[in-house]
């Protein structure tokens, strides 16, 4: 079972709530195009359905001219013609034969249009999930991006699988049957449509009245969720404050009023169908009786009684159906607007139409009067001009949100530049593939990622075919060897992004070792070091050092200590490159990065 | 289920009374159509006008009463079931704050939240619909079976028939289904394992040129998906329509043998109405249990979840304490050769670890990623057992302690910085409920957090949002420690708890604390040697072990790991 899961999807669907498309119309159309690159399918379902629902409403009147065939004999004395009766029941099976045959017609060809069309839209979706941007996956929540995929799609599919197949019989059976119920008897016909008017009025009234107390219990389960949410994250925080007593009875009073609101809600849901069955016997009862008098007076036939009973049935079922299908439909529209608005997102920058590649990648870097800002934000970089020779190390230093990461992101074309050019060995790295980009760059991130698999499989992300001595290599160089042993199943051990076994900084010797085994020509440490306590993170180094060995590298990280030896030394402060040199030209300047660098010290020995 | 609702003891004389309604409201639904083939027998074939009044009052009198009853048992059934959801919840949740960390952490934060959320709503919807759908069932099936009984045997064999064959059918189909649905959440689990994946790893995936790969690994996940509910929906599309046609053949037997009964004078031309609509019904109800089962199996999955925590051992406040076993030493806290592993792993996280911090000192344990360093904060504060050796406190083994009374003891600085929501006084005073304004001002000034609360327009009233997420990882920090502050405490254990704190912050903070805690016991756990450069004692761990233990100076002389450490961090200077 996947619990997370539930959680990330727990704030953004809670079911109940109002859930209304905001162009229905224009969705709605778009919707029916998917649903229409099926058309041969949706014409056969639907003339099964009209013939499905025909022969059912057959049926009644075959009954009828039974009972009446029986009716006859007997108030007459007569015999009864059991010739006559033996075909009229013939009849009646073949109609019901004919009927479930056209159903299970329409049933069979439906089965996969719903699961079809959810399937292209989801790999629509997976297809554009490659092209978005970046800063589509900074801006969004990850739970949003899954209920596009999971609940949304599935809850198009399990209406149109259902809903568009109960509202075509509906349509026909209650318009097929109210003709017939005219043809019987018209009074009696008005009684039994007036009745299902008021079940209608009774049942919107309802749902009207009970918006306000869904609203509380949405609320309150909001609130009760949130509650629990917390306390679980910091259950042991809770259990080192001796708060357990506190948060039992927070958890109660929240609990208490979920009671009172849901108890509240849940009564109005289910008090509808009990009173609409309530309106319909009474209906039923005076119809019965009217019915009765008819048939005394001979205005009506027994049988004719008995078939428009059961129009009545037909009929009252489908209308109070229609309610819920149209609700239903309407959330699915909804939901297939949210799919549609993230495929309509815009995309990455195309690849360049004629892609290059360098020949003797050497690896040297440069920024000219680069310029970059997200949409509708202010500029995170401005004019910033570097040039890195190939197999040096730079090191990017700088307060918090200075834009030392920003440089990296836009390196590796994860953003778009809005003015100025970067180039790797004189080629622009927009005239390159993503890909081949890539494959040139090497990088360990800030948020380690590990995806569900071994922590072998997750060493060996970065290139395939490798072997398992590769891997061991990897993870020794990265100093994760060891830890990984202590682990139940060691280089087999099972993780996945919310892996809890395995800390901060070790998920980064994981990652660093990744990039270990990558190899690419220039090396990308992006704050990587940063959770490792010093010792690891020395050792690190010098694992790195050897793997910077004539590459060229950036090196991001908060620890001055480590960046002494760069070849370069970026000083970042309010997206602009304020001072560039090494360490010693730096200390000399008295700048920002002297005042940095002293207040990391000063305090040591005071 | 079972278990679990024994458990939980929900309110039997509503349930009991909710059944009694079901039953009255079924025998209500099946006199109605006995009611219209009296009609039919002796009013309409009699023409008796009289008699179809009389009982056509009778008829609606029934259908009200019948509706009344059904009201009823929805108020009952709406109040059992939000009350039946909160016994859950509720003992649920107390259990979860009775279990041990290693048991807690085994399930996990994630997966113990949608237990006590989704989960139970699970099992309560299950409930309710056994109750209210399931039940109704036998009564139907003997009511409706008693009247044809009652109209003629012959006719009551036909629906009795049907009844087996539908259950056969019902049967055979759930066995083919069932595994299938299963699948179904499987691959509905995958899919979500992978987008997670895809989406958080966004740009690893990109930097590493795997978009392709991923893209494959989620195509296979959706068609597998796709393919297996069209399997499902062409199960159904069989099912259905044979359902369909069960029921109808049923009812032309009843036609067509019941009007041979009707000529051969057995029974009235009415009761063949009466018998159909008794069919009808009945199958109507079995249909409604047939769907109300469907969803067992998925509420016995979650109720399985929920047992497997209410099962666990709430031991954890009690582990093993043989007889109250005093160490001879004067010290706060004295860890006499304690080893301690995770359940099933190779190598120990703490090996032979001894050491005594005694009150009025500082004790400072560093060392590398994974050598074990917090562990023995979690240790002290029981968190976990030791595999071996022992822990004392005040020269009590802590295993012979209340784990409440020794936490009571301690003030505690977790790793990562946690705040619950509210306001900052509220976490302020989570250590100490009757702490009064200066004191928490006072603890946040020694934390270097009264500058920035002060600053804030509400300043100790601010809100915290869940998480702590208005404010950044130092601010969360420097909270965390004065929270810690305002708890009395004769020891406070610092677990990492300086590292988002830049340097010059650092520093004022730690003077500030050595006044402050001049006679407490203080453990700090620690990265950076400038935190811990003036420790009375400095424990240097390396995978699991104490390879160095004395001052900055003596380490400095005589440890290798201690001298890697400081080189990697102090000028050169400064090592002499």
């Amino acid at each position: 079972m996947n619990e997370e899961q539930a959680v990330d999807v727990l704030a953004f669907d809670d079911g109940m709530s109002v859930d209304k498309a905001k162009d229905s119309k224009r969705t709605a159309k778009r919707l029916l195009n998917y649903l229409l690159k099926q058309q041969y399918k949706l014409l056969i379902v639907l003339i099964a359905t009209v013939l499905a629902c025909l022969f059912t409403l057959a049926a009644p009147l075959v009954i009828a001219e039974l009972i009446n065939t029986l009716l006859a004999s007997i108030t007459t004395h007569q015999f009864v013609d059991w010739q006559q009766m033996g075909r009229l029941t013939m009849w009646l099976t073949f109609l019901y034969l004919l009927s479930a045959s056209f159903n299970y017609v329409q049933q069979y060809i439906m089965s996969s249009v719903s699961q079809t069309l959810s399937l292209t839209l989801r790999g629509e979706l997976n297809q554009k999930m490659a092209k978005l941007p970046l800063s589509y996956f900074d801006q969004h929540q990850k739970g949003a991006l899954m209920s596009r995929f999971t609940n949304d799609l599935e809850r198009v599919a399990d209406v149109l699988q259902n809903g568009l197949l109960q509202l075509m019989s509906a349509v026909v059976t209650i318009m097929a049957a109210l003709v017939l119920m005219f043809w019987i008897e018209p009074l009696l016909m008005i009684i039994a449509v007036a009745t299902i008017l008021l079940g209608m009025i009774v049942a919107a009234s309802i749902a009207n009245k009970s918006q306000a107390r869904y609203r509380r219990n949405q609320q309150a389960l909001a609130e009760l969720n949130g509650l629990i949410e917390e306390f679980f994250t910091g259950s042991q925080l809770i259990k080192a404050f001796n708060q357990q007593e506190y948060a039992i009875e927070k958890v109660k009073k929240a609990n208490d009023e979920l009671y009172e609101a849901s108890r509240r809600a849940q009564l109005m849901t289910n008090a509808v169908t009990p009173l609409i069955r309530l309106l319909n016997q009474l209906g039923y009862v005076v119809m019965a009786v009217i019915s009765a008098i008819f048939v005394l007076n001979g205005r009506l036939s027994l049988g004719l009684v008995q078939a428009f009973f059961q129009y009545v049935n037909q009929v009252s079922e489908p209308v109070t159906e229609t309610a819920y299908i149209l609700n239903t439909l309407q959330a699915a529209v909804a939901s297939a607007e949210r799919v549609f608005e993230v495929l309509d997102e815009a995309e990455e920058m195309p690849e360049a139409a004629n892609s290059q590649q360098i020949d003797h990648a050497q690896g040297a870097v440069c920024f000219e009067h680069v310029s970059f800002g997200y949409p509708n934000g202010g500029k995170l970089m401005t004019d910033v001009t570097i040039t890195v020779n190939a197999g040096e190390k730079v090191a990017i230093v700088g307060p918090t949100g200075a834009g030392k990461t920003t440089l990296v992101n836009l390196l590796m074309r994860f953003y778009e530049l809005d003015s100025g050019r970067i180039t790797i060995d004189n080629v622009d790295i927009t005239q390159m593939s993503r890909e081949y980009l890539h494959e040139l760059l090497g990088m360990v991130l800030q948020d380690t990622w590990l995806f569900g698999g071994t922590i072998g499989d997750n060493i060996a992300y970065g290139r395939q075919n490798v072997s398992e001595q590769e891997i061991i290599a990897a993870a020794q160089a990265a100093r994760a060897d060891h830890f990984i042993r202590t682990l139940p199943d060691g280089y087999q051990t099972i993780l996945n992004d919310e892996t809890t076994n395995i800390s901060q900084g070790q998920r980064q010797l994981l990652s660093i070792a990744r990039a270990i085994l990558a190899d690419p020509l220039i090396l990308i440490l992006d704050e990587a070091t940063s959770s490792v306590d010093t010792r690891t993170e020395q050792e690190v180094q010098q694992a790195m050092a050897r793997l910077m060995e004539n590459r060229t590298s950036f090196v991001i990280a908060h620890r001055l200590s480590t960046i002494i030896d760069a070849d370069l030394i970026l000083v970042v402060n309010e997206g602009a490159i304020v001072e560039q040199g090494t360490h010693e030209q730096l200390l000399a300047q008295k700048g920002f990065y002297a005042e940095l660098y002293n207040s990391q010290f000063a305090l040591a020995s005071a | 289920m079972l278990r679990l609702l024994k458990l939980v003891k929900p309110s039997f004389k509503t349930a009991l009374a909710i059944i009694i309604l079901v039953f009255l409201q079924t025998i209500g639904t099946l006199y109605i159509p006995t009611l219209m083939a009296e009609i039919v027998n002796n009013g309409i074939l009699q023409k008796d006008m009289a008699h179809i009044v009389t009982v056509g009052r009778r008829m609606l009198l029934v259908a009200t009463l019948t509706g009344i009853v059904a009201l009823m048992a929805i108020y009952l059934n709406s109040r059992f079931a939000a009350d039946l959801d909160r016994r859950i919840r509720n003992s649920l949740f107390q259990k979860a704050q009775t279990l041990s960390v290693t048991d807690f952490n085994q399930i996990g934060a994630a997966s113990m939240i949608t237990r006590t959320t989704s989960d139970v709503t699970q099992v309560q919807q299950a409930t309710i619909m056994l109750l209210s759908m399931f039940l109704p069932v036998p009564v139907m099936i003997i009511g409706g079976l008693l009247l044809a009984f009652h109209k003629d045997t012959y006719m009551a064999l036909i629906i009795g028939s049907t009844i087996l064959l539908f259950a056969f059918l019902a049967v055979f189909m759930g066995r083919k289904v069932m595994p299938l649905f299963i699948r179904l959440q499987e691959y509905m689990d995958l899919i979500n394992q992978r987008l997670r994946e895809n989406i958080t790893g966004v740009r690893v995936i990109r930097a590493f040129n795997r978009v392709r790969y991923e893209q494959a690994r989620l195509t296979s996940a959706f068609s597998q998906y796709a393919q297996t509910a069209i399997k499902v929906n062409k199960m159904f599309a069989v099912m259905m329509p044979l359902v369909m046609f069960v029921m109808d053949s049923c009812i032309v037997a009843i036609i067509y043998f019941g009007s041979r009964r009707v000529a051969g004078g057995f029974m009235a031309i009415g009761d063949i109405m009466a018998l159909t609509e008794y069919a009808m019904l009945i199958l109507f109800y079995l249909i409604m249990g047939v769907m109300a089962f469907i969803m067992l199996p998925r509420a016995q999955a979650c109720a399985k979840r929920i047992m497997e925590v209410m099962d666990m051992d709430s031991l954890n406040d009690q582990f093993t304490c043989q007889r109250p076993l005093m160490s001879q030493t004067n010290a706060k806290i004295s860890f006499q050769h304690v080893t301690f592993r995770y359940q099933q792993a190779e190598e120990a996280v703490l090996t032979d670890i001894s050491f005594e911090l005694y009150a009025g000192q500082t004790l400072a344990i560093i060392g590398g990623t994974g050598s074990g360093k917090s562990t023995i904060a979690n240790l002290l504060l029981r968190f976990y057992e030791a595999e071996s050796g022992q822990i004392f406190f005040d020269g009590m083994d802590i295993r012979c302690m209340e784990a409440s009374k020794l936490r009571e003891k301690i003030a505690y600085v977790p790793q990562k910085a946690f705040l619950f929501s509210g306001s900052i006084a509220d976490n302020l005073r989570y250590g100490q409920k009757e702490a009064d304004l200066a004191q928490m001002k006072r603890a946040a000034e020694i934390a270097q957090a009264a500058d920035f609360i002060e600053a804030l327009p509400n300043g100790y009233d601010t809100l915290v949002a869940q998480g702590g997420d208005n404010f950044s990882g130092g601010q969360k920090q420097r909270l965390a420690i004065a929270r810690a502050l305002v708890k009395p405490a004769d020891i406070y254990v610092f677990d990492d708890s300086f590292s988002a704190l830049d340097y010059k912050t650092d520093a004022k903070l730690r003077r500030a604390l050595q006044q402050f805690l001049k006679d407490a016991a203080l453990l700090i756990v620690a990265q950076r040697i400038n935190t811990i450069i003036d420790a009375d004692k400095i424990i240097v761990l390396h995978e699991g072990k104490i390879v160095g233990l004395g001052t900055h100076q003596e380490l400095l002389q005589n440890c290798d790991v201690y001298r890697q450490i400081a080189a990697s961090q102090l000028r050169k200077g400064e090592l002499a």
